[in-house]
């Protein structure tokens, strides 16, 4: 009996050992993985030409054009069925575009799996807070979900008549999946849609963490500060060129990061790595921080009153910008903003608010609601990753390695949320 | 990159002085709304004289190149983009992957002259190796068999020659159509351009016809080639991060 217990609890071990050896993704370092995602002989195979329909709708009819950005419509993708199917909305993440690259690989997927897939732009997209967002101060996911929700209902007025729909999703990624579980609250109370599964992936617990430590990435990592960027930007086109000079046929497709990556022995360079995710990530705020004090008159960064030319150059208020973390907008403009709207609003109050654990309650009760999340997502602060374990128990599906969002196009991961939906 | 604007001669010469004249007016300095307040973080306070910005591009004319930067997203997305749309929609992928394997076959003349004139003896044995063999059994350049075959594109272009050389970039350019350049590539763009004509490998000079065909066809190819969209970035600092990453990325190709 006492061989049997041993012999059945090491066959147990080694399926556990086994399972956790199986997740193949092929970057064991979070952060190089979040830049170089995955590598093409590791992707999901999916349909390379669908059905996409470039579509726009008018949120604010009324509202004033400026010169300086000329648009009235909201711009989002339509992958239709030709036949009933349920369709499920796709949101994506901090200042994305519903054209992004994850976007497209969401819509090949669902598509693939015989869903109709709507792709939004994130509401902190310039394109949606020029001409969807309510109060073009964006960040507040309460809001900007609210928002969100608008436009999903003009764009369902819109398709009616042309796509069959049985039943509606919704999804999103990085901060587009928290935004997924406040549109779905709302629906609890509106029921336009009665969400039928929400699939909430990589999304941040709390949106001033991760935004802090996105801005810490960049302002700890490059020797000597900010007024130091120019240098390290010019070391990091150096070893490019390098790299780009020794390999053959290397092209800037899809594999270039990786062959990067993998070109060489030596140890890649971690900080210059997080400095770039920094950098990036800026370059997002940025474009958030000044489309949002363009619309608003705000006088942040733009004189005020000042209306900016068709033609006239912005490149000073972009050096400008680029010193501006995200933290510095929450405290000089977020905050100010949004006490002023709601009297009585305090720092402590927002941070909350936009945080998942102001709705944990109705996450941990809610069925329908499904995460896929990375143990090692660098967005997250330490142990934030155990909110999804015991807020979503078995709903929670959290794999090894990824960093943020970078296994989303791995095989396992593909066919996770594909049979999330489907079955 | 560079080849759609062989018609430059043909087509766009004349577009590009009347839109000088038409853009010439066009200015960069901000003009002064009435009852305009400093912003809390002003230029004056944060840009300092003593560091160095990584998005400063050597810009003298850059209320023209804005303005031309309008036209051409204008351009695309009610002209250029509807046609290769159509065209996508005509043509069976194996046709679209075939005319795009024709015109790279064509133009490795210029990456021969190119590799020839920055003596790199490898690169033009094997642009001389992908010509011969694409040629032949790649049935007149419809099918790229050289890269089957581990034989890769060596992209030399005139403004890399000048680049090896040494020759500086020169300001930047937003030209009609073909988009980013600095005054070295549009020069080596002009150069190419005469090379691939006095060459004249499918005798164009004498059947006009059959020439506008090509360029347009040319031109139609590589932008379906090219997955860039105006205003897709969703920066309202898109001319300045496009600016930029065309100047590095030129870099890169001169090292090369």
């Amino acid at each position: 009996m006492k061989r049997y217990a041993i012999i059945s609890f090491a066959l147990l071990f080694s399926t556990l050992c086994w399972a956790d050896n199986s997740y193949d993704y092929p970057i064991d370092n979070p952060l190089a993985a979040t830049v170089i995602g995955t590598p093409k002989a590791y992707t999901a195979e999916l349909p390379n030409n669908i059905p996409r329909s470039d579509m726009k709708v008018v949120v604010f009819p009324d509202r004033e054009v400026k010169k300086f950005v000329p648009r009235k419509e909201l711009h989002y993708t339509l992958v239709r069925q030709k036949h009933a199917a349920p369709l499920v909305f796709s949101i994506a993440g901090t200042g994305a575009s519903h054209r992004g690259a994850k976007m497209q690989l969401l819509e090949k997927a669902f598509y693939q799996a015989g869903l109709h897939v709507v792709s939004l732009p994130s509401p902190t997209y310039a394109n949606f807070i020029v001409t969807a967002s309510t109060n073009q101060v964006p960040g507040h996911i309460v809001h900007d979900s609210a928002d969100l929700y608008k436009v999903m209902e003009l764009i369902e007025e819109q398709i009616h008549d042309n796509v069959e729909v049985t039943e509606f999703y919704i999804t999103g990624y990085s901060l587009g999946g928290a935004q997924a579980a406040f549109v779905a609250k709302l629906d609890e109370e509106r029921n336009v849609f009665n969400f039928k599964k929400v699939l909430m992936i990589n999304p941040p617990v709390s949106l001033f963490n991760s935004v802090s430590i996105l801005d810490r990435m960049l302002e700890e990592n490059i020797p000597g500060g900010a007024n130091n960027f120019s240098a390290f930007f010019e070391d990091l086109m150096k070893d490019f060129t390098k790299v780009y000079a020794e390999l053959e046929n290397l092209d800037f497709n899809d594999d270039f990061l990786y062959r990067i990556y993998k070109h060489g022995g030596e140890e890649p360079n971690y900080s210059r790595i997080a400095a770039t995710i920094g950098t990036s990530f800026r370059i997002s705020s940025s474009n958030m921080i000044f489309t949002s004090d363009v619309m608003t008159n705000g006088g942040y960064i733009l004189p005020k009153n000042h209306e900016l030319g068709k033609t006239e150059s912005t490149t000073d208020y972009y050096k400008v910008t680029n010193r501006i973390s995200f933290t510095d907008y929450f405290n000089e403009r977020f905050h100010p903003f949004f006490s002023k709207l709601t009297p009585g609003t305090t720092r402590k109050s927002l941070i909350h608010d936009t945080s998942l654990t102001s709705i944990a309650d109705y996450l941990r009760s809610a069925e329908k609601i499904g995460v896929v999340h990375n143990e090692d997502d660098i967005i997250l602060a330490p142990g934030e990753i155990d909110f999804f374990r015991d807020t979503f128990q078995s709903r929670a599906h959290i794999y090894p390695k990824g960093g943020h969002c970078g296994n989303m196009a791995y095989k396992d991961n593909v066919d996770y949320m594909i049979n999330y939906f489907t079955n | 990159m560079t080849q759609a604007v062989y018609c430059i001669r043909n087509l766009l010469l004349p577009v590009i002085t009347s839109g000088l004249i038409l853009l010439s007016g066009c200015s960069t300095s901000p003009e002064k709304s009435e009852n305009e307040t400093p912003a809390q973080y002003s230029v004056e306070y944060v840009v300092r004289d003593d560091v160095t910005y990584a998005i400063d591009i050597y810009d003298p004319w850059e209320g023209f190149n804005r303005g031309m930067y309008r036209f051409n997203a204008g351009f695309d997305h009610y002209i250029f983009l509807p046609v290769v749309n159509a065209y996508t929609y005509v043509m069976p992928n194996v046709v679209e992957d075939s005319i795009s394997s024709f015109f790279s076959n064509l133009f490795e003349i210029n990456n021969l002259a190119n590799s020839i004139l920055q003596l790199k003896p490898r690169a033009a044995l094997e642009t001389t190796e992908r010509f011969l063999i694409n040629s032949t059994i790649g049935l007149a350049g419809l099918f790229d068999v050289a890269s089957k075959w581990g034989i890769y594109e060596h992209d030399e272009d005139f403004g890399q020659t000048l680049g090896h050389y040494g020759v500086g970039e020169g300001p930047y350019i937003v030209l009609p159509i073909a988009g980013p350049s600095n005054m070295r590539d549009t020069t080596g763009l002009i150069a190419d351009s005469l090379t691939f004509t006095e060459i004249d490998t499918l005798n164009l000079d004498d059947h006009n016809k059959r020439k506008a065909a090509f360029y347009l066809l040319n031109a139609i190819d590589r932008r379906h080639r090219t997955g860039f969209r105006y205003y897709d970035s969703g920066s309202p600092f898109e001319y300045e991060l496009i600016r930029l990453m065309y100047t590095e990325k030129r870099k890169l190709d001169i090292a090369r």
